[in-house]
């Protein structure tokens, strides 16, 4: 028996996907706010990529000012309350709080965070208004939390902000790319609408930027441009069968059902190839999904996985079975996908040895494959003297050697953290502002 | 095993914990279920001419998610009739001839003092406590701490209930006055056979700051109350102590204040009281944290070897002494001990900001463990008191524990500060850094 039943309907699909953050209620909050230390120097602030002043809002909290812990929040990251939520605070703010050396439970920071933001969301208190108009205009590509928290940042110091949006819908990752049990979709599109009712940006949809033509409007209307396209589709493997019916990309099969929730089909035995967090996170997907069977392969050992603990954990709960050491060599089936072939490997001087005649063949019905991502060279190519390395844009101090052109999250990184992203858009945002002589 | 039992001025209980004149004991029904629970005794909701009480009644003080570490109240006394409260006196001393009944007392007159101490002694009541401490309500009508605050009233009241009472007579003393010595004393002249100690003190527990009203609110409007629960318990340890200090008292003391649990009643014994009364912890627990008491106390009792309660009785008052005969000599510094230390760095920013900047932080910021500065260290305990760790800061002896000097016997040898830049200042030569590297950081 799985432990989930296949979701037929939204209700199903949310009890399968129940929130593993959950809001906290105000006892809960006042409970767990009491317990923080207020430590000095704070090693949670230094571990918070955004620097968010954690024990003064937590503080706030207790005291019933939840407007000033919002506020401090939104100060340092303005996507306070999706971070709260899918942020892996278990390496960061709860990982370094002091508590874990005396075997105490870390202060839930994450939900405390939510549990601010979200009143502040609800209440619709607004923190910011953006400065008069300068005549400046600035385009930003993408739409996803490094273009939105730069647009907020340039929006603020009264820079005219278009957000082009290749999808009909925003935020990128945090909508498209997280698992469904970390946040809703709905709470990430209120903090969105929240965000752009303070600053007043627009999103243009459904208008990737991809040709020459294309970027020669852009940088015939705007002053500046940042670029936060994030990473593209599932590269390849470079195996045969990759193309069969139900092989999917996990961030395809992960936007799919964001979008679509109970009506996207798993299959009764699926292989999911990969052992970073996206493997993780479409493993887990494949158990809620109803799922019976889901086996996670990895061709490196368990030790070695890119995937935090606490990510495999939660797929091992429910349900996930790890197979290590196995590299895929070739995808299996007619039309569809019927099994996938591997090979035995060994680690030998960091590097993955195949066991030769060690191969077998494993049946599933369906194939996801977490193996990495492209980049987005199709729109790199065209713009000039663009320094790009693989899938990453070189830049310093989030210039790119282009100087009109600037960059964050992803494409910068080459793959982090929403609030990587959301800091990168803060910082390139106040970089533009530099570059335009504002302020 | 260790024997709890107490007499405590003539009146006999099984043990040493007694329930305060309060709304745990406004009836028979309360009270029997108290000793059937284990309290050894009982102070009856003070009688007197019925009130009438107001809504609502109580407020209280929540530290962070400790709720009622302080409390308080605008009740009056009691609000029932006295010959139902005598009825159910005769009825519970019929079902628990062992347990201490207390009538807790407060009328006007010469002759009702009179008529209601015969009535209760008729009740059967085991001893009577005047209250003379109530800081709300009753005082403004001249009874309660009105007369807690004027030795002379309060010793001529007790005078009045001595000319009739045939069953001891406690005098309970407010806290709302600078010297308890002297309501003590007087009560002490009056004849009363006891005191205790202290009733509520005179406070507000806090206001709401949207309506401007403070708590407890009584249609839109408060007044001030009287404060109880674990916050007061270091003033009243403090005044058990001071009476217990007077030359020749000679009255036992009934501790009364903050009591919640075990180590709380053994702190009061050990300061000079026989017997302890509780009120709060009861209002937040209910009766059955007499368990809690019995055990740890008899425990404690057979640690230390005690075998009776009489032989803690003021165990601690030789070594609570006044400041000027306290040990200059002796030499303490803090000791962090680094495997514990879980890097929080609360010591070095309370030392750094709110005493002695003796804490120093390690110049490798990854190290978040701080050290002690021990030339600067006074051995002022702030370090081991905010850290949060067990154990982790212990004050270490740096003296050699042979030489004694105090202020009192510095003075005699004329060997203490007098002008305002002597240098026998106890900072002079203590290491106190420039006003300027303050803000160090804002002049690069």
């Amino acid at each position: 028996m799985s432990e989930y039943n296949i979701p037929t309907t939204e209700q199903e699909f949310e009890a399968n996907f129940a929130q593993i953050k959950p809001l906290m209620n105000k006892t809960e909050a006042y409970y767990e706010s009491s317990r923080c230390l207020f430590c000095y120097d704070a090693p949670c602030v230094q571990a918070c990529p955004t620097h968010i002043d954690i024990p003064l809002f937590i503080r706030q909290i207790n005291t019933d000012n939840i407007v000033g812990a919002a506020r401090t929040i939104y100060d340092s990251n303005y996507f306070g309350n999706a971070c709260g939520k899918v942020c892996p605070t278990e390496v960061l703010c709860e990982g370094a709080c002091v508590y874990n050396h005396q075997d105490v439970k870390p202060i839930e920071i994450g939900r405390l965070q939510n549990y601010a933001t979200s009143q502040a969301i609800a209440d619709d208190i607004k923190f910011y208004t953006p400065a008069k108009a300068n005549g400046k205009k600035a385009a930003i590509i993408g739409s996803g939390p490094a273009g939105i928290a730069c647009a907020c940042e340039l929006r603020k110091a009264g820079v005219h902000v278009d957000i082009y949006e290749a999808k009909s819908n925003p935020t990128g990752l945090t909508v498209n790319g997280i698992a469904p049990y970390k946040i809703t979709n709905q709470e990430v599109l209120q903090e969105l609408a929240y965000l752009q009712t303070q600053f007043g940006f627009n999103i243009i949809y459904n208008s990737p930027i991809m040709s020459k033509d294309d970027v020669d409007k852009l940088e015939k209307n705007y002053d500046a441009i940042f670029i936060g396209v994030g990473n593209g589709a599932t590269s390849s493997l470079g195996i045969p069968g990759e193309d069969k019916a139900n092989v999917h990309g996990a961030v395809e099969i992960i936007e799919h059902l964001r979008r679509d929730s109970y009506k996207v089909a798993f299959g009764k035995k699926v292989i999911v190839l990969g052992g970073g967090n996206t493997a993780m996170d479409a493993a887990s997907e494949s158990a809620r999904m109803g799922c019976p069977d889901v086996t996670l392969a990895y061709r490196r050992s368990k030790e070695e996985m890119g995937a935090y603990h606490f990510e495999y954990a939660l797929a091992k709960d429910v349900g996930v079975k790890g197979l290590f050491n196995a590299a895929p060599l070739e995808i299996i089936g007619n039309e569809k996908v019927t099994a996938v072939k591997f090979i035995r490997t060994k680690t030998e001087n960091g590097k993955v040895v195949n066991i030769p005649g060690s191969e077998f063949v494993l049946e599933c019905d369906m194939v996801i494959m977490a193996t990495g991502q492209k980049g987005h060279d199709y729109l790199f190519d065209n713009i000039a003297n663009l320094d790009v390395n693989g899938t990453k844009v070189k830049a310093n101090n989030y210039q790119t050697s282009n100087p009109k052109y600037f960059v964050g999250g992803d494409c910068l990184n080459g793959g982090a953290e929403v609030v990587n992203a959301a800091y990168d858009g803060k910082h390139a945002g106040k970089a533009i502002l530099s570059f335009l002589d504002i302020r | 095993m260790p024997d709890l039992s107490v007499n405590f001025a003539g009146i006999k209980s099984p043990n040493p914990f007694w329930l305060a004149s309060a709304p745990p004991t406004n009836s028979g029904y309360q009270i029997m279920k108290a000793f059937d629970k284990g309290w050894g005794g009982a102070v009856w909701k003070t009688l007197g001419v019925p009130v009438v009480n107001v809504s609502s009644r109580y407020g209280s003080v929540n530290y962070r998610d400790t709720r009622m570490m302080g409390f308080n109240n605008i009740e009056l006394i009691t609000d029932r009739p006295l010959a139902d409260n005598l009825r159910e006196i005769e009825e519970v001393k019929k079902y628990f001839p062992n347990n201490a009944v207390i009538a807790s007392l407060m009328v006007e007159t010469r002759e009702q003092w009179h008529q209601i101490v015969k009535d209760v002694e008729n009740a059967g009541a085991d001893g009577i406590e005047l209250n003379f401490g109530c800081p709300h309500g009753m005082c403004e009508r001249g009874m309660g701490s009105a007369v807690g605050q004027d030795p002379k009233i309060l010793e001529l009241i007790v005078s009045w209930v001595m000319e009739v009472a045939k069953i001891p007579v406690i005098v309970k003393l407010t806290p709302n006055i600078s010297h308890i010595e002297d309501p003590a004393l007087a009560a002490k002249a009056g004849g009363g056979n006891a005191v205790s100690l202290i009733n509520t003190i005179q406070s507000i527990v806090g206001l709401d700051i949207d309506t401007f009203n403070a708590y407890p609110n009584v249609d839109g409007n408060s007044t001030n109350g009287g404060y109880c629960g674990p916050a007061v318990k270091p003033i009243a340890l403090n005044m058990v102590k001071n009476v217990a200090k007077i030359p020749n008292f000679n009255l036992p003391i009934s501790g009364i204040g903050g009591v919640e649990n075990w180590r709380d009643a053994v702190e009061f014994v050990l300061l000079g009281a026989g017997t302890v009364q509780v009120c709060t912890a009861v209002m937040h627990y209910g009766f059955g944290i007499i368990r809690e008491i019995v055990s740890g106390f008899e425990q404690y009792m057979v640690d230390k070897g005690f075998n009776t309660v009489d032989e803690m009785i003021g165990r601690a008052l030789p070594n609570v002494k006044t400041w000027e005969n306290l040990n200059l000599k002796y030499k303490i510094v803090a000791d962090i001990d680094e495997a514990k230390c879980i890097g929080c760095q609360l010591c070095y920013i309370a030392c750094e900001d709110g005493a002695h900047q003796a804490i120093g932080l390690a110049d490798d910021l990854a190290n978040r463990k701080p050290h002690i500065i021990e030339e600067n260290c006074v051995g002022c305990n702030l370090c081991s008191l905010v850290c949060p760790v067990e154990n982790c800061i212990t004050m270490v002896r740096k003296d050699s524990g042979k030489e004694h000097l105090t202020w009192k016997e510095r003075t005699v040898n004329d060997d203490i500060p007098v002008t305002f830049n002597d240098q026998r200042g106890g900072g002079v030569g203590h290491y106190i850094p420039e006003p300027k590297e303050a803000i160090a950081y804002r002049l690069k």
